[in-house]
């Protein structure tokens, strides 16, 4: 064991050493809690099948005992073999994927013992769940990655899901609706520009008051025009699912990813989009590069605040984009503060996913899942209150940030308005 | 006298800026006013009529209303009460977040660790018999370490890790408001016979005394707030630690040379701006409202960072900033009952207030001033500083 001395270890290795114990003692107790210690065992029931797609499978109906203890199995082998990669020093990212996938799953079992459980629906809702999150991480990613800290992404997903509604519900038309809402985080994302490029004020009190502001003006004309005209003002009605041929047909996937509104086909193009052109484009570059150096990036000839300037707005108008799925991807009419914190979850995710975009899609998907997983268990009643499910994608985000397994670090100058000549850094 | 004239110019434009503002809004988005559009004139006296109705609620409901003064003029005197009841958790939240942006650190938690406090004061208020002045001290007390104990974790974590504070406190926010949700659902915590989340009214012993009658919620908080502002005075302005946490604060890495210890001074920031904050939520519990609600938070926590930013970080500043904010809640809500204006109108004049005193080139170029003093500037630092 003389490899496992966590003193001999660089600060990355030990962070990884501590993950490997997290998942040694978790799998001990999920052998202990789910499979162990139940006096009494009922069978569960999963059923995959929501609506039209072809049926692989029915239902699949276990013993709860035997299905927690058969997933706690897997949870400790994918243990073992993490700490075999670890000891060759390989790559464990899947492992540690499955690793996840089955410890809930032993949970589940365990918790829904004697209950059915819509697995397909359970994912389709934790990825409607995720939308949100995923439009304002990605805001989060643009912009963080360029070097501008978006706490406003809560007011622009906010300002968003508004003129959607509203547009959508003056003129009749959703797709105008659908059309403006990225404006109307642009706009947000315009002050945020303004102010903290500009005049170099501070990006998170900036983003603080201006999510403070979305939240007075939107509340204030909730108050004043949609409750007392809700028939001209606030009767949108929610896009329809759009069912793609073929694709939509397929087991368990089909429902999940290729039935859902306009807008979740959006978030496909968004997330892709972003994915490629910040890794391999001009634009990706730069943008790097000003948030990592902009003295450097300024020294090969690159307009950093322009460039700054640009990202921000883009970032804005993404996440308004997302805001309009509180409206028109979801009930249609709006109502007040009906973001209700998705925007810092956003953040959470952002931070999770240590600032890249795959990372931060990963992130969002989990919360997502975890705030269906807690719907869901509340439902069919559980054992554990809910309010810890709730809680469970903030304690994630402080352990992230704490740096107990592995380390989050922000983009260098993430934050730190730029001078010319100044040299910020 | 000249330079206090200075130093008030800018918030007190800012102010008079924002509430024209938002005047413009409560006038031109009632439907009215917009009926008028073919004559200028009418619409424009309509439009006065309404601001001008708007912002006499906001008076009468704040400080002084006529309508209540048949008892004498005491007796219209009851908003200015109300105003101090919602200011006296504002100045201590308030307190809060300005003694860490003193120590250089942006404390977005006051919301949650005013949470922790009023549960931890609700606690003691409720369950232990003791006697008077004994049973209230040790609700605070019990208040004071809980809030201490959660803001120092945010310290701790920040001087041992480097997790940056903003994002810690958001989300320790959000694990209070479930953890309280959750207390209210347990038997320790709800009061026999209710199904909504409302805990057993605290005992009498433990209560604050009533400054002016049972009819008015008017209560010996407000004291123990200008004592803590006090305190925090003194503790920045004439103590060897509030020396530290202002070098740490202006210049981390300077007074790391100098040999102060930024980790213990990060640390103990955040437990003193915790507990101050969570001294505001027992205050709120054993002065005005008696029994933990899941709302005991309110915007408390959240106001606090505006009323900080508006009182330029100073202990006086804060208590000024925190009273105009309370007389904004507390009239707001006889605006909202009296004149169909909503409440949030106050939401917005908060946030534009403090979007002008962030940017005085706004009110340089409205009010062609030279110069204004702008305080001590909102020093930007990132994630990773």
């Amino acid at each position: 064991m003389s490899s496992f001395n966590p003193k001999n270890m660089s600060a990355p290795e030990r962070r990884k050493f501590r993950g490997l114990v997290t998942m040694f003692v978790l799998s001990l107790f999920a052998i202990i809690v789910f499979a162990y210690l139940p006096k009494e065992s009922a069978p569960v029931t999963y059923g995959f099948v929501l609506g039209g797609e072809w049926i692989l499978l029915k239902e699949w109906i276990i013993d709860s005992k035997t299905a927690s203890t058969l997933f706690a199995i897997l949870a400790l082998l994918t243990t073992f073999l993490a700490t075999f990669l670890f000891k060759v020093k390989r790559s464990s990212r899947i492992v540690s994927f499955i690793f996840g996938s089955a410890f809930l799953m032993s949970f589940l079992s365990w918790a829904a013992s004697g209950k059915f459980v819509p697995f397909t629906g359970l994912l389709q809702g934790a990825l409607l769940l995720s939308v949100p999150l995923i439009f304002g991480a990605m805001a989060g990613v643009i912009s963080e990655r360029s070097g501008v800290i978006n706490i406003a992404i809560e007011g622009q997903l906010l300002a968003g899901a508004f003129v959607s509604g509203v547009l959508a519900s003056l003129f009749a038309n959703n797709w105008l609706g659908l059309l403006f809402a990225p404006f109307a985080g642009a706009l947000i994302a315009l002050l945020l520009a303004v102010f903290a490029i500009k005049y170099g004020i501070d990006q998170v009190i900036l983003g603080f008051v201006l999510n403070v502001l979305v939240i007075g003006l939107t509340n204030f004309f909730y108050k004043k025009l949609l409750i007392p005209y809700q028939s001209d003002w606030n009767s949108a009605v929610a896009f329809v699912p759009i069912e793609i041929p073929l694709l939509s047909k397929i087991p368990v996937i089909g429902p999940i990813f290729f039935a859902q509104s306009i807008i979740v086909y959006l978030m496909y193009i968004v997330v892709t989009l972003i994915h490629i052109t910040l890794f391999k484009s001009k634009w990706g570059l730069r943008t790097r590069a000003v948030g990592e150096h902009p003295t450097a990036a300024e020294s090969v000839g690159i307009n950093v605040n322009r460039l700054r300037f640009k990202n921000v707005i883009l970032a804005g108008a993404i996440a308004g984009l997302g805001g309009a799925f509180f409206t028109l991807g979801a009930v249609g009419s709006f109502s007040k503060e009906m973001t209700a914190g998705k925007g810092f979850i956003a953040l959470a995710a952002l931070i999770f996913g240590r600032w890249s975009p795959m990372g931060a899609v990963g992130a969002a998907l989990i919360f997502g899942f975890a705030d269906n997983l807690q719907g869901l268990l509340t439902i069919i009643g559980t054992p554990i209150p809910s309010e810890f499910m709730l809680m469970a994608p903030y304690i994630a985000t402080i352990i992230a940030v704490s740096g107990f397994i592995g380390k989050v670090r922000a983009p260098a100058a993430d934050g730190i308005p730029y001078k010319r000549g100044g040299g910020s850094r | 006298m000249r330079k206090v004239l200075q130093k008030i110019k800018l918030p007190i434009l800012a102010l008079v800026v924002a509430l024209f503002v938002s005047g413009l809004l409560i006038a031109f988005s009632d439907p009215k006013v917009l009926a008028l559009k073919g004559d200028p004139l009418a619409m424009l006296g309509k439009a006065l009529s309404i601001a001008g109705s708007a912002y006499w609620a906001l008076f009468r409901g704040s400080i002084y209303d006529p309508q209540l003064a048949d008892t004498g003029f005491f007796g219209g005197l009851y908003p200015l009460s109300e105003t101090i009841v919602v200011s006296t958790p504002l100045i201590l939240t308030g307190l809060s977040v300005a003694l860490a942006f003193k120590a250089g650190l942006f404390n977005i938690g006051a919301q949650g660790q005013f949470i922790v406090g009023a549960i931890g004061a609700s606690y003691v208020g409720f369950t232990f018999e003791l006697p008077i002045v004994l049973h209230a001290l040790a609700a605070i007390a019990a208040a004071i370490i809980c809030a201490g104990l959660y803001g120092g974790f945010v310290g701790l974590l920040k001087a041992r890790t480097g997790a940056h504070e903003v994002i810690v406190t958001i989300m320790l926010n959000y694990v209070a408001s479930y953890f309280l949700l959750w207390l209210l659902s347990t038997k320790a915590f709800l009061r026999e016979g209710r199904m909504d989340p409302i805990a057993p009214e605290v005992l009498e012993s433990s209560r604050l005394p009533r400054l002016a009658g049972q009819d008015y919620r008017l209560h010996a908080g407000i004291f123990i707030a200008l004592l803590a502002a006090t305190a925090i005075w003194w503790l920045l302005n004439r103590s060897t630690l509030g020396f530290k946490f202002r070098a740490v604060g202006a210049n981390a890495k300077a007074s790391r040379t100098a040999g102060i210890s930024v980790a213990k001074s990060t640390t103990f920031v955040m437990v003193i701006a915790g507990a101050l904050a969570g001294l505001g939520g027992a205050v709120h519990i054993l002065g005005a409202d008696h029994a933990l609600t899941n709302e005991v938070g309110g915007s408390f926590g959240f106001d606090a960072i505006t009323v900080a930013l508006l009182g330029r970080g100073t202990p006086l500043g804060t208590v000024l900033a925190a009273l105009l904010f309370g007389a904004l809640r507390a009239g707001g809500l006889t605006m909202q009952a009296s004149t169909e204006t909503p409440l949030d109108i106050v939401l917005i004049i908060q946030a534009l207030v403090v979007l002008f005193i962030a940017a005085p080139a706004v009110i340089k170029a409205i009010f062609r001033l030279k110069s204004v003093d702008e305080g001590q500037a909102m020093a930007s630092k990132g994630w990773n500083g």
